[in-house]
């Protein structure tokens, strides 16, 4: 049998994997990533490039990254922990998991309702959830408010994702924080009432679905679409989607965050903090806002020309903390109006 | 004297590894001793029906489509010879090699409303929406659908041994005994068969029972999104953890209720010396028929899934086919070798033990840790992440008060703890094939083999392990192609810079990337071949020799 071979391949295989994972820098700094490897390591190298400062990845869902620097406790090698959603940066932050730091780079870039009010967590792009729509179909004068489309006039017109989805999740919490809680569920349960269809799939899937016609608006965030316009795959599907920048005249549209923290226990603190200014520097910024499209934090910065088609809008200043709060309310609520 | 000391070693030899890998499910069930009235009364109030009634019909819809799949074809290729059965026979393993979340993507890409095939039909009929009905992909019939395409193959496999060593005297019997061909199947064929079949229903049904990545992506609320539901969003873990232990407990009546299924039977293998009863001969048309209904599920579960991919691959492989990749094909294919060595290994030691000592002490531990199936890999994940995390912390502490110094995590983040998670997430499937392979042994081939002098490790390696080959290399393949597919374990558990094909593919399917995921899917679908087409030569060479 072959089976000496395959253990001797094995052997090899796992001394390998020992000798990639043992590996030492002099100086480094270990980044905990929700954010996907892909919107995050050519970033990383150049930073590494430019500093000598060795960066150790690994990516996951925050959530489970969390429970993962919590259970490693003070002996964690987490030094920086990165989200793309500010209701997890706020989880951390409540576990403990996050430490306070003070950087004045940091606090005169970052706008103060995007960054933690205690120097715990700091908002690095920013996204919008405007209203999408088939122009043609609907009539812009006819929108208004995002909660507007909870109305009746709207029954099987609307698309949008799972409310498992940290999206949805935080939407509601922020109208949960400008309208209360009551008002909040007979939003959910009004827009569950005009839904084309049951949710599924992510955020483009909607863009798709109303450009093919099986609704009228779908609601997703401002980098999927613009994602979408520069694929030409997708060029000709975006194309008959226009953004309506809901809530101008009151609270403004729903905004959120990708943002990190540096970790309670961080082996490196310095490289971390250095790592985090790094990020909002204007050649990082202009990376996010060219690859991904996203909006940076700092107004010194050109936008995606995609980005600039979609024109200017009022954001939500709601302190961003509190979405992180809400969360197991907002659940609550999406579980008793049935958006599944 | 003697006797008793065997007898302990063996114990220990078993509990040890036992309780370490029942750590992770029991830390699970320890969950339900802090009760969560306010989150159940909300989850009963609210989602906790559709998580029954919906993970129940997918796991049942998926037993069935398996049973009926898996049985059918395994009977056709046993037992009729047709134009292309040697091909057809290891083909229909090869959906095994494709994920149920990479299926389900890429049916999704191809039958979504504005995916090619109905845009062509409205293009061709001048339809637009809500002209016409279109089967909704994305909905429970289809996740059943998907995953009864790419788990049939544990029924498949298993019932096609079990047929193929049923032998000839057995169909002359029945065939004096005046039972057709039909009657034969029904009433002496099938019922012998029942454990194989229903070891490899179990499986899949497990399998269904713990799936994510599809229900998740189709927006079908079942136990498993359940779990991540009230875990992350309304950050209750030990409710989560309760919810895993309620959707365990259905695989535990599950496996109770297949052990009562064939209380007192036993199948014993008749002996290597039968002869395979020589496949029946039909006409050419109804060759055809055969071919073309061993060839569907082949279609419909790899070939067309597997097509889709390398098209969206080929669009693109300029971009992403480089040496990063290479690498993540190697650890992927290292790491899974490695779980599966290891899982069969403990699955060899827990049933040889179990075996040789009818020991509770010893049985319960190991049942528990096989539970470990039907568990969630986030789960499970995090069930070894906490004992491996407070090991660590223990040893730092100990090692800084009596040495002075700090060791920092010695396990937590290494290749330890995914493969931990592995054993504990996949010894289900090694244990119950290599246990099926052994139920076949008869008992008296021990007795002689030990009253000629052997030891019982003389017995494991010069009697049961020539004639468990087959068995030990089915479980070997089927860890090895489950661990190349896991995900969510491999994803929180993995060391620093370490990425796997299933991972990659992961990040860029869930940001909505499908072809660019399409290269690592198709990657973790060849790379899956490999062991998938080792197997079927060894078998067809194994059956050949017993011919």
């Amino acid at each position: 049998m072959k089976l000496s071979k395959l253990m001797l391949l094995v052997a090899g295989s796992l001394a390998s994997c020992l000798i990639h994972t043992s590996a030492a820098f002099a100086a480094e700094v270990n980044v905990y990533s929700a954010r996907q490897e892909e919107l995050i390591k050519p970033l990383l190298d150049t930073f590494t490039a430019e500093t000598g400062i060795k960066v150790n990845l690994i990516t996951g869902n925050a959530d489970e990254l969390i429970t993962r620097i919590n259970s490693e406790g003070r002996n964690s090698p987490a030094d920086i922990l990165i989200t793309t959603d500010v209701g997890r940066l706020a989880r951390a932050k409540q576990q403990g998991v996050l430490q306070a730091i003070e950087s004045e780079t940091l606090s005169t870039i970052i706008p103060a309702n995007l960054r933690d009010p205690a120097g715990v967590w700091y908002g690095l792009t920013v996204r919008a959830r405007p209203i999408m729509y088939i122009e043609g179909k609907v009539d812009p004068a006819q929108l208004s408010t995002m909660e507007d489309l909870a109305d009746p006039k709207w029954k099987g017109k609307i698309c949008v994702r799972s409310s498992n989805n940290i999206y949805n999740q935080s939407h509601l919490a922020s109208l949960i924080a400008h309208d209360g809680a009551v008002e909040a569920e007979a939003w959910a349960k009004g827009l569950v009432a005009n839904f084309a269809r049951p949710p599924r799939g992510g955020d483009r899937d909607q863009i798709k679905a109303a450009a093919a016609g099986v609704c009228d608006i779908a609601l997703a965030n401002t980098y999927y679409l613009a994602g979408m316009l520069a694929d030409p795959a997708d060029q000709a599907d975006a194309a008959k989607v226009k953004i309506f920048w809901p809530n101008q005249q009151g609270n403004g549209v729903h905004i959120n965050v990708a943002g990190a923290g540096v970790a309670t226990f961080a082996p490196n603190k310095a490289n971390a903090v250095k790592l985090l200014e790094y990020m909002v520097q204007p050649n990082a910024q202009r990376w996010y806002a060219e690859v991904n499209h996203e909006y940076p934090i700092r107004t010194d910065v050109a936008i995606s020309t995609i980005l600039e088609g979609f024109g200017t809008f009022k954001a939500d200043n709601l302190e961003l903390e509190q979405l992180g709060e809400l969360n197991a309310e907002a659940i609550r609520i999406l579980d008793r109006a049935g958006w599944r | 004297m003697l006797k008793v000391k065997l007898f302990d070693r063996w114990r220990w030899a078993v509990l040890v590894p036992a309780l370490l890998l029942a750590l992770p499910v029991a830390i699970v069930f320890a969950s339900l001793f802090s009760p969560q009235l306010d989150v159940w009364q909300h989850l009963r109030q609210t989602v906790l029906a559709d998580y029954i009634v919906n993970s129940l019909v997918l796991a049942g819809g998926t037993g069935l489509g398996a049973l009926l799949i898996g049985t059918s074809t395994a009977w056709l290729i046993s037992q009729y010879q047709f134009f292309g059965r040697r091909y057809l026979e290891w083909l229909l393993l090869l959906p095994l090699a494709v994920p149920a979340y990479i299926i389900a993507y890429t049916y999704t890409g191809m039958l979504d409303f504005a995916g090619p095939l109905q845009s062509w039909l409205r293009e061709v009929f001048g339809w637009s929406f809500g002209d016409y009905w279109f089967p909704e992909i994305r909905s429970l019939a289809g996740a059943v659908l998907m995953l009864s395409l790419v788990l049939y193959p544990y029924v498949y496999m298993l019932a096609r041994n079990a047929f193929s060593e049923q032998s000839a005297s057995l169909l002359e019997a029945s065939r004096t005994l005046g039972l057709s061909p039909r009657r034969h199947f029904w009433k002496v064929a099938l019922p012998l068969a029942r454990p194989a079949i229903l070891t490899g229903m179990a499986l899949a049904m497990m399998e269904a029972f713990a799936d994510y990545g599809t229900v998740q992506y189709f927006g079908v609320p079942t136990f498993t999104t359940g779990i991540f539901r009230t875990w992350f969003g309304m950050g209750n873990a030990v409710a989560a953890a309760q919810l895993a232990a309620l959707l365990t407990s259905f695989v535990l009546f599950l496996l109770l209720l297949e052990k009562w299924s064939r209380r007192k039977v036993r199948y014993y293998h008749q002996g290597q010396k039968h002869s395979a009863p020589a496949r029946r001969r039909v006409s050419p048309a109804r060759q055809l028929l055969l071919f073309v209904l061993c060839l569907l599920p082949v279609i419909l579960g790899f070939l067309l899934p597997a097509w889709q991919l390398s098209s969206w691959a080929f669009a693109n492989w300029q971009r992403t086919l480089n040496a990063a990749f290479w690498q993540l094909v190697w650890n992927s294919f290292s790491l899974a070798a490695i779980a599966a060595l290891l899982s069969v290994l403990l699955a060899l030691i827990f049933a040889y033990a179990r075996r040789l000592k009818q020991d509770p002490v010893v049985r319960l531990p190991v049942q528990l840790a096989a539970l470990g199936y039907a568990v969630p890999g986030t789960v499970i994940a995090i069930g070894v992440m906490l004992p491996l995390a407070w090991f660590d912390q223990r040893i730092d502490l100990l090692a800084e008060q009596w040495f002075g110094i700090r060791t920092g995590l010695l396990l937590s983040g290494t290749i330890v703890a995914l493969l931990l998670a592995y054993s504990v997430r996949f010894l289900a499937v090694s244990l119950h094939g290599i246990e099926a392979g052994l139920e076949r042994i008869k008992p008296n081939m021990d007795n002689a083999a030990r009253s000629l002098g052997f030891s019982p490790w003389q017995v494991l390696r010069r009697v049961h392990i020539p004639l468990l080959r087959g068995s030990v290399l089915t479980a070997l393949l089927l860890v090895f192609v489950d661990v190349l597919k896991e995900l969510p374990a491999t994803l929180i558990l993995r060391p620093f810079n370490f990425n796997t094909l299933a991972v990659r593919a992961h990040e860029l399917a869930s940001d909505e990337r499908l072809a660019d995921a399409a290269l690592p899917a198709l990657a973790i679908v060849l790379v899956g071949l490999l062991p998938v087409i080792i197997l079927a030569r060894s078998t067809e060479r194994r059956m050949r020799g017993v011919e």
